[in-house]
């Protein structure tokens, strides 16, 4: 049997070509493995052999997505690969975001089969997680030597169309795959013994991984809030009494922006609170218990905080998804600063 | 929305009542708010004894706006 082709990705860096000062070349290929791809192809075994490898900068990669793209397309294709293999990139940027790019690439677009190789904060990993197999690397090439061999074994599985594991099991990035399967326990009695083992203090894996939000860093504080404009908003799904902006009871598509300039109170027969996802009695008697504006007057009059904005700004937070949220916030957040707002309190119930 | 508004330049301050929710999203200033149906309120105190418990959460809200963090930080 012959042996299974393979095209190999690098950049400038590892091709020998140069460091930073090389960074703008194009895309070229060489004939068989340059590089890491010599281990690489090692750990290939007998099985499969890097036939190819093509080479671009980083620099140029990232200046020319399209155009590097649709080079490296064109010389991958010659080759007739059975396999696509590109990195592995370990903490460098650029390097990464390159790797997944044409890897995600070759494998759309050329239906070959496509894997690297990362560090997990290389921003390549988020942009590329979900497309691709990421094999886990350290952060530097240090990790080489474990690096290939981890990424030719499972490119290797990958090519052979093996039953591919867990994460875990296999050392690549979570991709958010969800996989059917019969397990010997039934849910009730793992549901139980995970319990007793938290209750005990004994480690435990959940099965039911949340989702990494990730996070931004905290804004200094405001030393001085009494010439501050401050803005609220809330999640708790209070809108005008006739919710003109039909805002939905649950999984909220939209949010709306409301003038509260001449109240100094919610008043009870102007809003209401739409939120499907608590008992809304305790609201709508006073909506100040969502909407605190009878209290942020006070402070506006009594100085404590410098003025109040004319609106505020809600949504419904109950089954809304995290890609809404962000966007409602990213939109509303250019408002608020439009409008000179310089604290935002946001309520939720 | 909370990270969105404090990645966009704007400090910002969550009072939540399900405070986990909160750490898992990644708001960075969080104070407790008193019961899901009514976070800032308790329909079981009088007006008055309400609205002082109110401001103290409100407070409590700019207190922590004044506050350096380094990380996740719950105002109890």
């Amino acid at each position: 049997m012959s042996k299974l082709k393979v095209v190999h990705y690098i950049n400038n860096f590892f091709a020998g070509i140069g460091g930073e000062e090389k960074a703008d070349i194009p895309p070229r290929e060489m004939e068989g493995f340059v590089g890491p791809g010599m281990a690489l192809n090692n750990s290939l075994g007998d099985e499969a052999e890097i036939v190819a490898t093509v080479v671009c900068g980083d620099s140029y990669y990232a200046e020319n997505l399209e155009k590097a793209e649709a080079d490296l397309l064109e010389m991958i294709k010659k080759y007739d690969a059975d396999l696509f293999i590109s990195g592995p990139a370990f903490n460098a940027g650029r390097y990464g975001v390159a790797c997944g790019a044409i890897a995600k690439a070759v494998e759309e677009k050329l239906g070959i089969p496509s894997v690297t190789a990362m560090y997990e904060e290389n921003p390549g990993v988020d942009m590329f997680k979900k497309d691709l197999y990421i094999i886990t690397t350290g952060n530097s090439a240090a990790d080489m030597r474990k690096a290939v061999k981890k990424l030719g074994e499972f490119a290797l599985k990958l090519v052979k169309d093996e039953e591919i594991g867990t994460p875990e099991a296999e050392g690549y990035h979570v991709r958010g795959i969800r996989t059917n399967y019969f397990h010997e326990k039934r849910g009730a009695k793992r549901a139980v013994e995970m319990m007793l083992k938290k209750v005990n203090n004994l480690p435990y894996e959940t099965e039911y991984e949340m989702p990494d939000f990730g996070n931004v860093t905290p804004m200094p504080a405001i030393m001085d809030l009494s010439d501050k404009k401050i803005a609220l908003v809330t999640s708790g799904g209070v809108v005008p009494t006739d919710n003109p902006d039909r805002i939905e009871s649950s999984s909220a598509t939209k949010y709306g922006i409301y003038d509260i300039s001449e109240y100094d109170s919610m008043p009870a027969d102007k809003f209401t609170t739409i939120h499907g996802g608590y008992d809304r009695t305790y609201a709508l008697q006073d909506i100040n218990r969502v909407v605190p504006l009878d209290v942020m007057r006070d402070l506006e009059k009594e100085g404590v905080i410098g003025e109040l904005a004319d609106y505020y700004i809600a949504t419904t937070g109950t089954g809304t998804s995290v890609g809404n949220a962000r966007g409602f916030g990213e939109e509303y957040s250019k408002k608020l600063l439009a409008d000179g707002v310089q604290a935002v309190i946001v309520t939720s119930t | 929305m909370v990270k969105e508004i404090e990645r966009a330049g704007i400090p910002v301050v969550h009072i939540a009542t399900v405070v986990p929710i909160s750490l898992t999203v990644g708001a960075n200033r969080i104070v407790p708010a008193i019961g899901i149906p009514y976070p800032l309120g308790n329909p079981n105190l009088e007006f008055k004894a309400e609205k002082k418990l109110r401001r103290g959460l409100v407070e409590k809200a700019l207190k922590a706006l004044q506050t350096e963090v380094d990380g996740q930080t719950v105002f109890e």
